[in-house]
């Protein structure tokens, strides 16, 4: 008699024995008859579309491989087909996390190929938007993490706070998410009157909430359980995978671009790069609970340091015209017309430019040939990297493992995929 | 019990009991569904859901309402009857088990002793294990039958679990047997109405608490174990195995699977009340305030009795009650244990040290102690 089984293997086309059959290829994970599960891509464990399959013994992993795609938009060939302008709002969807980040690492790169300088207020505005997307990347990272090993009140302490971080940001540019907000030569808008005040206000709030967060997990002992000596990716193996950000800094490599290679008026600003020795998921967690701690010290001093003063490059090449002489004028029509129809000529040449991103290296390595799109844009996540660390990093590891170690490296399946 | 000897008032009494047991049981899911989501949200610095009814009160009506009105699914590639099966089985056992627990003293009515508990058995606690193992059946048919590998995954994990503490919720009991020389939990709540140590005016009761404190610990945390609640969620670990062996179950199936959880908490929280909290006896105060009642209003016997009863019964549900709270409490605070460390937790920690709990209690006992 058939069996329940038997009908549906037959049902789904594999009911031919020689589908089982077993070649002991030892790079083969499908081979032998073992528990093979499949994580994601859609399982609430899994940040986004990724997909991992494992091969089980009990609850440890013992070989695995991930795959991602899931979420590709070609964004680096839309690089390719939009003027330098129009390419704004597809950095948004990079890493959305953290989306002022990329704004600001595209804005920049376009700017030095074109040998721009913008005024003091707008980098230290830029400065502001890039901690402000680190310290709400980190909540997310920090809650998710703490949400997969079953900690959910931590991840909406955090929240709250990355809800009124947006409201900050909403008054900046009108979008909470997805931002928008840079422009080549300049930003959308100034920050609105005392804009600057209600930043403080939020630092010194969240620091009482960051340092609320750090007492309840940092000691927990379940939590210490959980997280140290798991899924450990010592300095070799960051260095291999070329690891970078917070990761890398967990496994000891003492590396911050923003203070290695200072950008904006990083060096103006005083702030520590904490430092871990272990890498394994409670360094990850700790180093982005000091970052945090560093973050808001940075919005506060840019904060200070922040003076009134214009918003936009003088350069005519990339300046958006003012309304009133769009509306006024036939010459600012014109020119308003122009801009963002054909967009602005960017200078023969190729530059590669980065900042450090909350998760890491964020780069966009341009190529133009003179025209108004980009010959070849490439744009580096660090996700990529981090993503392909995961399958040395949950060998022998158990499944809630993998689960904390994935929360821990903080993938974004929008910059992963781009 | 000689059933031919019973007249009528008795069988009414008899069959009234279980019914009585089973509305409040059932009424107890509801409002717990509601105090863990409020409470979670003031714990969370949230509102939670307040729109349906006074304080949201009437959200798990509306949740119930949802659940019967699903479409009753079932997944084509499961094994029918057993997943069936396995949420009634689930369920049951956590009714059943209350069964031994008295809420309220004897009450002397008419020349007929009644007691508040549905069934006084003599083997009482050893019931109480029995029936509180029954519901690993339901949870390992439910991963089976679905046929899926996470819920297989959940439903292993689970009867790991559940055997693991059941053997040193055993243990921490044995303590308390020993203690009050009784397994008939209508024994122990009496025992614990003995004085242990009077202090001036305070007379301090013979607590389980007082006189087993580690079994206390002990039976605590297996009792979060047997209910599958946070820090030992690991059956149903939502972000690893996505939602355990009730991951195939939709509609009132995955209802009844929930209405195991919250009644077997309940019945934990009554349980570690019983055992170690004086059970149905009055919280401080109490006792006084009934005799003063009594007094002012020159009660006769029965109706002091009755009020008594209405005392006591408040006294257990407040104690009970404490004791679902803290569940909730637990659960929105701390992480998850992984399951080897709970595996360890079980085996390496927590049953040498109920082992040697019986030895310190026989010993203190020999000595005259307690």
């Amino acid at each position: 008699m058939e069996t329940r089984a038997e009908k549906i293997t037959e049902s789904l086309g594999l009911g031919n024995s020689q589908h089982y059959n077993i070649t002991h290829d030892p790079d083969d994970i499908w081979d032998d008859s073992r528990v093979i599960i499949n994580i994601g891509p859609t399982h609430p464990a899994m940040h986004g579309a990724l997909r991992m399959v494992a091969k089980l013994n009990g609850e440890t992993i013992e070989k695995s491989y991930c795959m991602f795609g899931y979420t590709h938009r070609a964004k680096e060939k839309l690089g390719e087909n939009r003027t330098y302008h129009q390419f704004v709002v597809y950095t948004d969807r990079l890493n959305y996390c953290s989306a002022l980040n990329n704004n600001v690492t595209y804005a920049m790169a376009v700017e030095r190929l074109m040998g721009i300088q913008v005024p003091d207020r707008t980098v230290w505005l830029r400065m502001i938007c890039c901690e402000l997307a680190r310290v709400i990347d980190h909540f997310i990272c920090l809650g998710i993490n703490a949400v997969d090993l079953g900690a959910f009140s931590f991840f909406l302490y955090g929240f709250h706070q990355r809800e009124e971080a947006y409201t900050l940001i909403e008054k900046l540019c009108g979008a909470r998410l997805t931002t928008s907000y840079t422009r080549i030569g300049g930003m959308m808008h100034d920050a609105p009157e005392g804009w600057e005040k209600e930043v403080k206000a939020w630092v010194a709030r969240t620091r009482k909430v960051i340092q609320e967060m750090d007492e309840l997990l940092t000691t927990n002992k379940i939590w210490r359980q959980r997280t140290v000596g798991v899924a450990v990716f010592d300095k070799e193996d960051c260095m291999k995978y070329s690891f970078s950000g917070p990761n890398a800094r967990a496994a000891g490599i003492d590396h911050d671009l923003r203070r290695d290679q200072p950008n904006m008026f990083y060096k103006d600003v005083e702030f520590d790069v904490p430092i871990a020795k272990n890498g394994d998921v409670f360094d990850r967690y700790l180093v982005r609970i000091e970052e945090v701690k560093q973050s808001l010290n940075i919005i506060a001093q840019c904060c200070d340091k922040m003076k009134k003063g214009p918003i936009w490059t003088e350069d005519k090449r990339v300046r958006i015209p003012d309304k009133d002489v769009v509306h006024n004028t036939m010459e600012g029509l014109i020119h308003h017309f122009k801009f963002f129809m054909t967009g602005f000529d960017v200078p023969e040449g190729e530059a590669y430019t980065v900042n450090e991103g909350a998760n890491g290296e964020v780069g966009f390595y341009i190529v133009s040939k003179g025209a108004p799109r980009a010959h070849r844009m490439r744009i580096r996540g660090p996700s990529v990297w981090h993503f392909q660390g995961l399958t040395p990093m949950v060998e022998g590891e158990k499944i809630g493992d993998m689960v904390a170690a994935l929360g821990s490296i903080n993938i974004i399946a929008g910059e992963l995929d781009r | 019990m000689n059933l031919a000897a019973m007249d009528m008032i008795d069988w009414v009494i008899f069959l009234a009991k279980p019914v009585l047991i089973c509305v409040i049981m059932l009424q107890v899911v509801p409002i717990m569904v509601w105090v863990e989501r409020r409470g979670s949200a003031l714990i969370q610095n949230r509102l939670g859901p307040n729109r349906i009814g006074p304080l949201g009160l009437l959200q798990s009506l509306a949740d119930a309402i949802k659940m019967m009105t699903k479409e009753d699914f079932i997944p084509g590639h499961v094994m029918g009857f057993y997943y069936q099966l396995a949420p009634v089985l689930c369920v049951v056992p956590a009714f059943m088990t209350f069964a031994v627990i008295p809420f309220a003293g004897n009450l002397v009515m008419d020349g007929r002793t009644i007691h508040f508990q549905a069934a006084d058995l003599n083997v009482g606690v050893l019931y109480i294990l029995s029936i509180t193992s029954l519901a690993v059946y339901g949870i390992i048919m439910a991963g089976w039958a679905s046929n899926n590998k996470y819920a297989l995954l959940g439903s292993l994990r689970s009867s790991a679990q559940m055997i693991s503490y059941e053997l040193t919720m055993g243990l921490a009991l044995v303590g308390i047997i020993m203690t009050f020389s009784s397994v008939q939990l209508a024994d122990i709540v009496a025992g614990q109405s003995q004085t242990l140590i009077q202090l001036g005016p305070i007379a301090i009761p013979k607590l389980g608490i007082f006189v087993q404190p580690i079994g206390f610990f002990l039976f605590t945390t297996a009792v979060f174990a047997e209910t599958n609640r946070l820090p030992f969620d690991l059956p149903e670990g939502e972000s690893e195995i996505v939602a355990g062996y009730h991951l195939e179950y939709s509609s009132m199936k995955f209802g009844l699977f929930m209405m195991g959880e919250y009644i077997s908490m309940a019945v934990g929280s009554a349980l570690i009340s019983t055992l170690y909290f004086g059970g149905f006896q009055m919280l401080p105060g109490m006792g006084w305030l009934h005799g003063q009642i009594v007094q002012a209003a020159a009660l006769p016997q029965l109706q002091a009795d009755l009020l008594r009863v209405g005392f006591e019964i408040a006294s257990f549900t407040a104690k009970t009650g404490f004791w679902l709270w803290t569940f909730v409490w637990v659960r929105w605070t701390i992480p998850r244990f992984r399951y080897d460390q709970l595996m360890d937790l079980g085996w390496k920690f927590m049953l040498p040290v109920a082992l040697l709990n019986i030895f310190a209690t026989g010993f203190f006992i020999y000595k005259g102690w307690i």
